[in-house]
């Protein structure tokens, strides 16, 4: 029986827009504020996972120590689309768990440019954008949304709703990139770009990291870190089975089960034990089938959940507390870490006014098109 | 200059994604790829069939030139150059596979829009899009079946 593995230390930077400083140096100050806040240092770690996407080939990772610290540790860069950050995390889990290492450091950055996401490369000599269909990700989530209002009725007012939540979540999280509110009518009648995602139901293109320090069970006690500990109950990773239309339409609900699925057993719980969620919400679309993926609700029950207040900070199963991508802001491959980080620390309950109380169990998703799903679920014991 | 010297020196029409087809003469199609152990269809050649796994079971085809709306986005924002709004649509061809494309001749209006309203396949040049060499391109559009 190999060891519970645990979060020591965890820790993320306000994310906004950082064009005068290096991927590495916007990675160094989560990582060390993640070292910080368990007290230990670089010189502790035995390996470091790197996650980064748009300079996947640049060798961020050792960059990174280059910042902080040229241990000499075994480095290992990681690009997984927007599951980046997770997969990081989960290599590291992975690395401990298998008795490799006791103490190993996962750190997620980006750096990213504004504007749209997508499009896809051109393989022969003209554009395919607005020729072949969109292959931008506001309307690949749109499509995706509505085939959710196909199958249940899903109504452009109920997915606003999403947006509405998450902008207000954020207004009580100072690391979020925008703490606004968002009324009903402002994300409704906001620009239009991909029917039915307005552009405040589109996630914000920020720059930013975040980090953990993971442990194994006799090295947490041992360091006597046992009392802010997180325990990571459960962690899977999954890619794109066959579906029909998964050539043109990225199928993120099959994945989403897929993994949930497999966490779920791993952890030996079930949804109803979750007491808060952050999840995938780069679209408010998104969110909504994301309910349904991970078993919030009933399928075809989203738009109530939503409509109900059931996914809001105080109601039965909170949604994306910290503000979500949607307003906390989307750094491709720090937020997967960014979730852990926004879990553990309610966890801890140290989450202040956002904190859902008595939290004991939280589950993070992150979703990578192309396809790549991670799920971790977090456990903090009774102290 | 003779016709057939114009003829040589006119750039080439090309389609606009390896899955048109263009014969000599006769109507364009879209190729599909059928899996002979599982009938899984597939938009674009390939070896192998990525649902049952099956080798040397893939047989080109001729996809369906009609078949019904499954999903869309109406797109407001796109790249710099690029005309909005449109109607980016998802079809499932008669007989099997699905593919992405423009829907036209139908207002880009969510009311206007039905699940499963019958689609025909087109051809036409690709919205005028040329390459550096000057190439036309064929594309595919999708119109409602009136
Ligand atoms: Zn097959």
């Amino acid at each position: 029986m190999s060891e519970d593995i645990y979060v020591v230390g965890v820790d993320m930077i306000k994310f906004g827009r950082f064009p005068e400083q290096s991927v590495p140096q916007i990675a160094s100050k989560a990582a060390l504020g993640a070292l910080d806040d368990c007290g230990l240092g670089i010189q502790d770690m035995q390996a470091l996972y790197c996650g980064n996407l748009y300079q996947a080939s640049a060798m961020v990772g050792q960059r990174l120590l280059q910042e902080i610290g040229q241990t000499g540790i075994p480095v290992v860069n990681v690009a997984n689309a927007c599951a980046t950050g997770a997969t990081a995390f989960r290599e590291a889990w992975t690395s401990v768990k298998a008795g490799l290492y006791d103490l190993v450091l996962a750190v997620g950055v980006e750096q990213m440019g504004k504007g749209l996401l997508g499009g896809g490369a051109q393989k022969t000599g003209i554009p395919k954008e607005g020729l072949l269909g969109s292959g931008t990700m506001p309307a690949v989530f749109a499509e995706a949304g509505v085939e959710h209002a196909r199958k249940y009725g899903t109504t452009f007012e109920q997915f606003a709703k999403v947006s509405v939540k998450n902008h207000h979540h954020s207004t009580m999280n100072p690391k979020a990139m925008y703490q606004i509110e968002t009324p009903l009518e402002t994300v409704m009648n906001a620009e239009m770009i991909s029917w039915p995602n307005t552009k405040l139901m589109c996630s914000v293109n920020v720059d930013g990291s975040a980090a953990a320090v993971l442990a194994t069970g006799t090295k947490v006690r041992q360091l006597g870190l046992m009392s802010r500990a997180v325990k990571v109950r459960a962690s899977a990773l999954t890619s794109d089975a066959w579906q029909e239309r998964d050539l043109v339409m990225p199928d993120v609900n099959t994945c989403t089960r897929a993994a949930a699925a497999t966490a779920y057993e791993m952890a030996g719980l079930g949804p109803e034990d979750i007491d808060l969620v952050e999840l995938h919400d780069c679209f408010a679309t998104a969110e909504i089938l994301h309910y349904e993926n991970l078993g919030l609700c009933k399928d075809g029950e989203a738009g109530k959940l939503i409509d109900e207040g059931q996914v809001a900070l105080g109601g039965r199963i909170p949604v994306n507390v910290s503000g979500g991508l949607l307003s906390k802001g989307h750094p491709l491959g720090a937020t997967g870490i960014a979730n852990i980080y926004e879990v553990s620390t309610h966890l801890r309950g140290e989450a202040g006014a956002r904190q859902v109380e008595n939290a004991r169990i939280g589950l993070t998703h992150v979703i990578g098109l192309g396809s790549a799903c991670g799920i971790h679920i977090l456990e903090k014991e009774a102290a | 200059m003779s016709e057939a010297q114009i003829k040589t020196n006119e750039a080439q029409v090309l389609p606009a994604t390896p899955f048109i087809k263009i014969p000599e003469d006769g109507e364009p199609w879209l190729e599909g790829y059928k899996c002979e152990e599982c009938g899984s269809i597939f938009i674009g050649a390939r070896d192998v069939c990525s649902k049952c796994f099956a080798r040397d079971s893939m047989t080109p085809i001729k996809l369906a030139n009609t078949g019904k709306l499954y999903a869309y986005s109406i797109v407001h924002r796109s790249f710099p150059g690029i005309e909005v709004p449109y109607i980016s649509a998802i079809v499932d061809l008669d007989g099997g596979g699905t593919v992405k494309g423009n829907l036209i001749g139908i207002e880009p209006n969510p009311k206007k829009l039905e699940y499963d309203m019958p689609i025909k396949v087109v051809f036409k040049d690709a919205l005028g899009r040329k390459d550096r060499e000057g190439n036309s391109y064929l594309s595919y559009f999708f119109q409602p079946l009136d």
